[in-house]
């Protein structure tokens, strides 16, 4: 099958979910990232790789991480950036999405950074600049509905790689409501490509997808067996604003049985470090305590990430294939 | 007529060219992969006390836009204070003068050198900017056609080597 990711020299044309990326293309992210993590110390915080490009973040659902270190990274790279925040602009007014896109594409846009509601949305538009002959624009995706978040996955490989080394050795553990996280899709989707032998999902049974051991993970309802030995313990937040109906108790009582303590964390690795997508919910799913502890390696994962990000609009902007 | 260049006899004549040149304070910087090799040597023959940089210029490079992203670029590290500081810029083989014109944009990019020189093993021809070497121990007498590389190579105890191959 076409991979609407890849164009047909099997290069990244846009970047849309980490399911179905080659491994290779992965690992190439990950090894191009690294040297942009130094440019934060430089006296000129500045490369001027995409000098001259226009990028539009295009904000259809609310975020200030995700949207600022995309900014971030774009000005890092010398890129003019229009932070467009849909939601209070023309869609209110009743504008559709592709109508939107056509609009700033007749502003000479050459990348867009997509968040939308809809699981899709990102996906939708690469289609429409692919059938309207406009292939030279780039999207990536920053977060669609409960799909995907591939920077998010990227940026958390680039964590653990930073800190394990090697993905072949590893036990993982993702903690909590992975029924409404695009996050825990891209991190389950990337670690099985990269080789991470067991990977397991820990949570109740109202917040796992039915039948989410197809994904290849091993699903543990008791945190004190999912964490035993592992590595890396990959929280992610509760998401509130998501849930319909009775999913869950009280944010106590959850706290109670899945929030990562240090007592909890104790059957861990000793070396076993502590992720978060952020935003935390402190007291909810984490203590305090372990998210400002020693394990926690929550901000490296927001610096890392401006430089995945570099990688990922650096790689879409030039043809990577001239070189091979 | 030029398949067996001697490197390490070049080597020795790009130091003592420079040696009367340099001071305690020099810093070198190389450009990968030729000119780091050659930088460490030339540290180290010219007694300098500052180790030596290393510039990969993928992020710099004006070719950009056509070629895209160079695959599995190198890291940058820039180990002194630029500001103020005699620099010289060691690559092995001067061709075009492209990646000089990017290297010392990255440089700039640390600070403001008092001084920068730049320092190659041999000058092949076929400048396309106004760039030229303070220090060079060959220039060939009539420039390469362009269907030629010429490559530095080190082997695994160091020993350096010139290749020329029919790209």
């Amino acid at each position: 099958m076409h991979n609407p990711q890849l164009n047909k020299h099997g290069e990244l044309q846009h970047l849309l979910t980490i399911d179905g990326l080659p491994r290779d293309v992965i690992s190439a992210i990950l090894d191009t990232a690294a040297p942009f993590t130094e440019v934060a110390e430089r006296e000129v915080k500045k490369l001027p790789l995409l000098r001259g490009k226009s990028i539009f973040n295009l904000f259809f659902e609310n975020s200030t991480r995700t949207r600022t270190t995309f900014e971030i990274a774009a000005k890092r790279l010398s890129a003019d950036v229009v932070n467009l925040n849909v939601s209070t602009s023309s869609t209110a007014k009743g504008e559709s999405l592709l109508d939107t896109v056509d609009n700033l594409c007749a502003m000479q846009a050459d990348m867009f950074v997509v968040r939308h509601a809809a699981s899709g949305a990102p996906f939708l538009i690469a289609q429409h600049l692919l059938a309207t002959g406009r292939d030279h624009i780039h999207v990536v995706n920053a977060g669609d509905g409960r799909h995907a978040h591939p920077t998010q996955g990227l940026l958390d490989m680039y964590t653990i790689r930073h800190y394990k080394r090697d993905f072949t050795n590893l036990t993982v553990a993702i903690v909590g409501d992975v029924l409404h996280s695009r996050v825990a899709r891209s991190q389950i989707s990337a670690l099985t490509t990269l080789g991470v032998p067991e990977v397991r999902v820990i949570g109740p049974k109202t917040l796992l997808p039915t039948e989410v051991e197809r994904l290849g993970v091993r699903v543990c309802h008791d945190m004190r067996e999912g964490l035993k030995d592992v590595d890396v313990v990959m929280m992610l937040r509760l998401q509130n604003e998501r849930m319909n109906g009775a999913l869950l108790p009280t944010p106590q009582e959850y706290y109670k049985i899945w929030g990562l303590t240090a007592e909890k964390l104790a059957l861990a690795k000793p070396d076993a470090i502590v992720m978060h997508p952020g935003p935390m919910n402190r007291g909810v799913e984490i203590d305090s305590a372990v998210a400002d502890g020693a394990q926690a390696v929550i901000l490296p994962q927001v610096t890392f990430g401006i430089a995945v990000r570099m990688a990922v609009m650096s790689m879409l902007a030039g043809q990577q294939g001239s070189y091979k | 007529m030029m398949h067996n260049l001697d490197a390490e006899a070049l080597c020795q004549a790009l130091i003592e060219q420079m040696r009367p040149q340099v001071g305690p304070d020099t810093a070198l910087v190389g450009i990968h992969t030729g000119g780091v090799w050659l930088a460490q040597r030339l540290v180290a023959a010219l007694g300098l006390k500052q180790s030596p940089g290393s510039i990969d210029v993928s992020f710099y490079r004006d070719d950009f836009g056509s070629r895209g992203l160079h695959p599995q670029p190198k890291r940058t590290e820039i180990p002194f204070d630029v500001e103020g500081a005699h620099v010289i810029i060691v690559d092995d083989v001067l061709y075009t003068g492209r990646t000089t014109r990017a290297a010392i944009n990255e440089l700039f990019d640390f600070g403001r050198p008092g001084r920068v020189e730049l320092a190659v093993l041999i000058d092949r021809g076929g400048r396309e900017l106004p760039i030229a070497p303070k220090y060079c121990a060959l220039t060939l007498p009539a420039p390469l056609p362009a269907n030629q590389r010429l490559e530095l190579e080190a082997d695994a105890a160091g020993a350096l080597t010139l290749r020329l191959i029919d790209a």
